[in-house]
């Protein structure tokens, strides 16, 4: 049995998510997705969601962003309960095809969020400006969203959700849709831009190695109605790299686990303290 | 030579019906066919005198005000009916039935209410534009993709800014379609309007040479309104082409895929 380990820190709870439950009512009786999620996020932590596929990762993920309400339980950001879409945090879809504005240019499209907040312009070109600096595309900031390439259009999406400076990040399966290539690149983005910013990144995805190679803690969860599976730390070394990482013995140990875990969930096991979700997450013990 | 190539490609058919219109009609003296040549000399003769301004820009104008306010009212209500859920089914069968009524059995009614003025044959014409643009606005509101309109909300973007950089422009591409519609129902309606009790416009002129047995010049009027269709037509492809061009351009990278 893994001692139960809780991670000292510091740094004040970003996004908190308590019992939170999602049942989802239609005429041929209720489904309930979401059964009892609790977890913490701290401040300029990134943490990755897996579970297996129908485990209610977008339900979940909609529940945070408010653009769906809960069934039961609360999340807060920042301490403040979460009724509708918050200021302060910014969504990445799977689809990047069909989460930019077709009708504007890239670099409309990142600031038009800032333009409605009313961020002036100077301001607002700065921000644009750093915001495709950073994800590599200040080269095409008048080109249309459908003249990129989908890995160039995922890079716009997240430009524009970073030039809005939220808190938190969400991303729902971001790299689900674009190529092996794009996708190395785009997980390299997404550290670097974490590192530089020093935002509070939630990362959902299926796909195991990438939750391993990109975060710091690794959130699983079970086959629907969802509960948490495990929760673990990811401890590599800070600076990741594509070859060296993914070769490193613990790198394999990690991604071990959580394979071990998710086949699990998909049998249908449940956490024995399901009724008593974990705080913390916790170390994985060497092999 | 691109551009020659198109312009022949335009101009080629009516060039040869003409033709074949001017063929037939030689050696003949048929008081119902004019040729050509009596046509366009009559069609200078009428329209390029007083009647131009008395007749014809009096009914382009009620024309173009016409469906003017008739987009404006559809794309509005469409918006309104689009987005929310009730109106929606509070409206519905009631907006079928309207439709269903033809425009031109209301302008006796009309006449009876409003009068007989410009603007009882600007609401004819309104009454049957609106339509297709009112119905084409709702389909458009109501399939604006989810995935674009939830990153709006992520983003805050709501109220008026959600109507302006969300709804009107993802639905523009079907808003339009409606647009072109009304543009042939208008100049029908305009016409229309013009032949009950009337007593000026380009409509009532060609129901006075008909009466007149003004053949020639009636051929004319018809042809005028024939050429105001064409321009019609040309100012919508013309407007078309830059307010979607971003929707041609990503349908055209979509098929090249």
């Amino acid at each position: 049995m893994p001692a139960n380990l809780s991670i000292a820190t510091d740094r004040h709870i970003a996004l908190s998510v308590r019992d939170l439950r999602k049942v989802y009512s239609s005429d041929a009786g209720d489904v309930e997705a979401v059964r009892n999620l609790t977890f913490d996020l701290p401040a300029g932590e990134l943490a990755c969601l897996v579970g297996p596929s129908g485990s209610g990762k977008t339900t979940l993920l909609k529940c945070i962003s408010g653009l769906m309400r809960p069934t039961g339980g609360t999340i807060l950001l920042d301490g403040n309960k979460i009724v509708g879409p918050p200021k302060k945090m910014a969504v990445v879809f799977q689809e990047y095809g069909r989460s930019l504005f077709p009708w504007m240019r890239v670099h409309e499209n990142v600031a038009l969020p800032l333009k409605n907040q009313r961020v002036p312009k100077a301001r607002r070109k700065e921000l644009v400006d750093q915001a495709l600096e950073a994800v590599g595309l200040a080269h095409v900031p008048t080109s249309y969203p459908w003249q990129l390439s989908g890995g160039m259009q995922q890079r716009v999406a997240i430009a524009r959700a970073i030039a809005y400076q939220p808190e938190v990040l969400l991303m729902d399966e971001p790299f689900a849709a674009v190529d092996a290539q794009t996708r190395a690149d785009l997980e390299d983005l997404i550290r670097d831009v974490w590192e530089k910013l020093g935002l509070t990144i939630l990362f959902v995805t299926h796909d195991i190695d990438e939750s391993v190679y990109l975060g710091e803690r690794v959130i699983i969860l079970s086959s629907s109605p969802t509960v948490i599976q495990d929760d673990i730390r990811v401890d590599l070394p800070d600076v990741r790299d594509q070859l060296e990482t993914r070769s490193l013995p613990r790198f394999t140990e990690l991604r071990h686990h959580v394979y071990q875990q998710i086949q699990l969930a998909k049998l249908n096991h449940r956490p024995a303290d399901a009724a008593r979700p974990p705080q913390a997450s916790r170390m994985v013990r060497d092999a | 030579m691109k551009i020659l190539k198109s312009i022949a490609y335009a101009v080629g058919l009516p060039i040869i019906l003409i033709i074949i219109w001017w063929a037939a009609t030689l050696g003949t003296a048929n008081f119902y066919a004019p040729s050509p040549a009596l046509l366009v000399e009559t069609f200078a003769q009428v329209w390029f005198s007083e009647l131009f301004l008395t007749d014809v820009l009096p009914s382009i104008g009620r024309m173009l005000a016409g469906i003017a306010l008739a987009i404006m009212i559809g794309i509005t209500a469409g918006l309104a009916i689009g987005t929310t859920r009730w109106l929606r089914m509070l409206l519905e069968p009631t907006l079928e039935f309207l439709r269903a009524v033809p425009p031109p059995v209301l302008i006796p009614v009309m006449m009876l209410i409003m009068g007989i003025s410009d603007s009882m044959k600007i609401v004819t014409i309104v009454f049957g534009c609106v339509w297709p643009v009112l119905l084409n606005t709702v389909e458009g509101v109501r399939a604006v993709d989810s995935v674009l309109s939830d990153s709006s909300r992520s983003y805050a973007i709501g109220g008026l800014a959600r109507v302006r950089h969300l709804l009107i422009p993802s639905a523009s591409p079907q808003i339009m379609v409606g647009v072109r519609q009304s543009l042939s129902l208008g100049l029908i309606l305009m016409v229309i309007s013009e032949m009950f009790a009337s007593s000026s416009g380009l409509g009532f002129s060609i129901i006075k040479f008909q009466r007149s047995f003004a053949i020639p010049e009636m051929w004319s009027g018809i042809a005028l309104l024939g050429l105001i269709g064409v321009g019609l037509s040309f100012l919508f492809q013309f407007v078309e082409r830059k307010a979607l061009r971003w929707y041609h351009g990503q349908k055209e990278v979509e098929h090249a895929s």
